[in-house]
């Protein structure tokens, strides 16, 4: 009878103090953005030149358009990892994880949920403000329809776990039969970056190299949630993107239970 | 002091700590391979980034993208050099906590040199390289007017972009005492600066050429030297010889990082670090 | 070397450094060293021992440079810590016990090297003095382990050793025992007597271990709240607070309390008086003769004697104090 809703409470708590825990780190968040903001102003000059070079007008994107997507996508980096750093990882290749699994938790769902509480409480200092910045001096584009909104913070929620999830996958996990995986996390700092459209919309890569992007879990952290709540897709779009961030949120996730579940017979096969 | 050393002996310390860090970091191969492999995919994705506008357009801010590989070469090299020698000034606040900072001040050389051969990153030799490439690239595809001229500045705007970046990664360090939590701070100059560097700055605003092309000159990394090999007027009608003017810009970079790093330990040992 | 040779190796004269720290939106002045005058000769080793937070580390980092004082004189080796830092750095050695000189990654003989490097030594001073220190500390078996995988007793000889490679005529160690097995405490202080008979060499040493302070201190300071509360030897100090000893018995059957034995205090039973404890003052009566005493009431199957601990004596003479 209780098991439901204590097991819903439980990581609702845990979401709760990765929020907390992550205010007391105002002064970095403020630092971070300092560094959003001059990234944000670069990437102005830069995609702003490409738009005019093209016309005016490149693969949907005006000026005003893509102002959105660069301060969207930069409030998004404090919150989104892009990083692939995790607490989690430390202890999984150090084996203190063992302690872990003595807890009626799932370790894997727990961390996750840390980490999300931390990266949504990093859009109030970072995220919202780099998106006012940027609309107050660059001006920006915004959707009139006001359900873009809506799916657009589902979708925001969802690429944050979705990133979560996926350097909980490939970075942390490994872990369990790594003995370094500082490699796997400049790699996954490296491709993710690029594939998630940090830099350049992957809507302007060369069309294989978009389709290489969407292959991969990448674009749902951080495109198609700008996408949506820039008004770049329609709602019926939107949707459509939100069910394939849904079935990669589902997808890395179960991968990584199933690496967790391996990675705990091994710890107990070796004696911890 | 009272005996005067010779050179050999004054860098001997040094040397010292640095073949000693090499060593290590090839005692193990695999990883190593791997450390380098990784460095190699930053340069070449860095790289990427600028490419798939030129997918695009043909030209971004009066460059194409052959001249566009020359800036971004010379840049990315010498940020990729900088960051092998310079790069763990950085790890400022984490010497900090663990005291190594306590432990230099108990060594008979200077702070900041001994911050500066702490270490070495080899595997960021792999980056260079692809910088380098693309430097290479940059020079052969461009129609250059060669001269004794050319290839002088294009020296010298080599060793003064390595010794920009390694100013800005001093700069950063020293700032480091002060700022609690504050790397993302400083990172968005250096890194940023990084990133400012390999672009055609003509497409910067004034506000950004205040910040990039003067204040942290990183314009006269790549942008400006390139712009002079290949003949192109500067942009906000900025005299064509401001290319040559790399040198100044790496002694004002040294200038803003020796103040730093000054404030900075004045800051550590006035109890405040 | 003839203008530093001369006078006391650690002058200070109203040494005093305070902190700005912000509680909140308040700020307030902690004074962390407060007046401190004092005077260290060449081959003394000085004990200096006082509560966490007492202003121990702070002093050691205005000797050596790291930290520039708010007001006062500080010379150490006849320098001047902040401006002569790279000279002072050449005749002093300092080991922490809590951070590390040496390189994580690399075998305990490469550090030496290194060190020898940093301190210029030429091929045979390098050669004479690692080759005396590594007997001395016994440290051949793992001259070449990475430090990284030294046992905590290992590691600190090596710091030790690291310290010392240069042949400093002051060495300072901050806890250098802290957190030590018996024998490495035991084996760490013999090599620092031997060191100091044979070079010379004047120690500093901070410490919560009265056993550090008994075998290698012939001198005393205890720092409250950054002022000197005591300065002399440990009898003396001993004196002054009435440290006592403890004996700890017990006995064959259970017996009421061993009260109104002759230079003694009952402190507690247990077991209904099967292991009591008896406190003692070295000065009025020795443990033998306690021990003598409490046999002519129950017969005793095993004692232990307690020394006065290190912060209960910092406690006393605080105590006295306010």
């Amino acid at each position: 009878m209780r098991a439901v809703p204590s097991g819903v409470r439980v990581y609702w708590r845990i979401l709760v103090a990765g929020f907390r825990r992550q205010s007391a780190y105002l002064l970095a968040a403020f630092g971070g953005l300092v560094a959003n903001t001059t990234f944000g102003l670069l990437k102005v000059a830069i995609l702003f030149a490409t738009v005019r070079a093209a016309g005016g007008e490149l693969e949907g994107y005006d000026v005003a358009l893509m102002s959105t997507y660069i301060w969207v996508s930069q409030g998004l980096l404090g919150s989104v990892n892009l990083f692939g750093r995790i607490d989690i990882a430390d202890r999984i290749k150090d084996g203190d994880v063992a302690v872990d699994f003595l807890r009626p938790l799932d370790v894997q769902a727990a961390a996750i949920t840390t980490e999300v509480g931390k990266s949504l409480f990093n859009l109030i200092p970072r995220g919202i403000p780099s998106v006012l910045i940027g609309g107050l001096v660059v001006g920006m584009a915004l959707p009139d329809n006001p359900v873009a909104y809506l799916l657009g913070a589902a979708s925001i929620v969802l690429g944050i776990a979705i990133s979560a999830a996926t350097v909980y996958l490939v970075v942390a996990a490994p872990g369990f039969w790594l003995v370094e995986t500082r490699g796997l996390q400049i790699l996954y700092m490296v491709v993710s970056g690029f594939l998630a459209g940090l830099f350049v919309p992957i809507w302007i890569f060369p069309r294989w190299l978009e389709i290489v992007a969407q292959a991969t879990p990448f674009p749902s952290m951080m495109m198609y949630p700008v996408d949506i709540i820039s008004g770049r897709v329609d709602s019926g779009q939107g949707l459509l993107l939100i069910a394939v961030q849904v079935g990669w949120l589902v997808g890395v996730g179960a991968l990584g239970q199933v690496l967790t579940r391996a990675g705990r017979r091994h710890l107990e096969v070796q004696g911890g | 002091m009272a005996e005067p050393l010779t050179l050999r002996a004054r860098l001997r310390p040094y040397r010292a700590v640095l073949a000693s860090r090499a060593r290590s970091q090839r005692a193990y191969r695999a990883s190593f391979g791997l450390d380098l492999a990784s460095s190699a995919l930053v340069g070449v994705i860095e790289l990427a980034e600028i490419w798939v506008l030129f997918h695009s357009v043909t030209e971004l801010g009066g460059l194409d993208f052959a001249q566009i590989l020359l800036v971004f070469g010379l840049a990315d090299l010498c940020f990729s050099l900088a960051d092998m020698t310079f790069g763990h000034c950085d790890n400022l606040p984490t010497y900090l906590r663990a005291g190594t900072l306590d432990v230099f001040y108990l060594r008979p050389q200077p702070l900041l040199l001994q911050l500066v051969t702490s270490d070495i990153s080899l595997r960021r030799l792999a980056r260079a390289g692809v910088g380098a490439v693309a430097l290479a690239f940059g020079l052969a595809l461009n129609d250059i007017a060669w001269s004794p001229a050319h290839v002088l500045l294009l020296a010298v705007a080599i060793v003064s972009g390595y010794v920009m970046f390694a100013g800005m990664f001093v700069w950063a360090g020293g700032a480091q005492f002060f700022l609690v939590d504050g790397a993302e701070t400083t990172n968005a100059f250096v890194y940023g600066g990084r990133y400012a560097a390999t672009q055609p700055a003509s497409v910067w605003n004034r506000p950004l050429w205040a910040v990039f092309g003067f204040f942290f000159p990183m314009a006269f990394t790549g942008f400006l030297p390139a712009l002079w090999l290949l003949g192109i007027a500067p942009p906000y009608g900025l005299p064509d010889w401001l290319g040559w003017c790399a040198p100044l810009a790496a002694a004002w970079t040294w200038l803003l990082a020796l103040i730093s790093w000054r404030w900075g330990v004045r800051h550590y040992q006035g109890g405040g670090g | 070397m003839t203008t530093t040779d001369a006078g006391p190796i650690i002058e200070t004269n109203g040494l005093t450094r305070e902190f700005r720290i912000r509680e909140g939106a308040r700020r307030r002045t902690l004074v962390a060293v407060d007046d401190l005058t004092l005077r260290i000769e060449p081959g003394e080793a000085v004990g200096y021992i006082g509560a966490n937070g007492a202003g121990k580390s702070t002093t050691i980092k205005m000797l050596t440079g790291i930290l520039v004082p708010s007001r006062g004189e500080v010379t150490t080796c006849g320098l001047r810590p902040v401006q002569d830092r790279r000279r002072l750095a050449r005749q002093v050695g300092v080991v922490f016990g809590q951070r590390s000189q040496l390189w994580w990654d690399l075998p305990v003989r490469e550090s030496f090297r290194i060190l020898a490097a940093i301190h210029d030594l030429s091929a045979t001073a390098e050669r004479d003095r690692t080759d005396e220190l590594v007997e001395r500390l016994e440290m051949g078996e793992f001259l070449a382990t990475p430090v990284r995988q030294l046992s905590l007793g290992q590691r600190m000889r090596a710091e030790m050793a690291a310290a010392l490679l240069h042949s400093p005529r002051l060495v300072i160690l901050d806890e250098p025992t802290i957190g030590l097995d018996v024998l490495s405490k035991q084996r760490l202080r013999e090599f620092l007597v031997a060191e100091r008979r044979t070079h010379g060499t004047t120690l500093l040493l901070t410490t919560h271990d009265m056993g550090d302070v008994e075998r290698l201190c012939d001198r005393i300071l205890v720092i409250d709240r950054g002022r000197l509360a005591y300065d002399g030897d440990l009898p003396g100090l001993s004196r002054t607070v009435g440290a006592e000893r403890v004996l700890v018995v017990d006995l064959a059957e259970a017996v009421a309390d061993l009260t109104g034995i002759t230079g003694t205090r009952h402190l507690a039973s247990e077991g209904h008086g099967l292991r009591q404890r008896l406190a003692f003052d070295a000065e009025t009566t020795t443990a033998a003769r306690v021990l003598a005493a409490v046999s002519e009431r129950a017969e005793v199957l095993d004692l232990t004697v307690e020394e006065p601990d290190i912060e209960d004596v910092v406690r006393r003479i605080y105590a006295a104090r306010r």
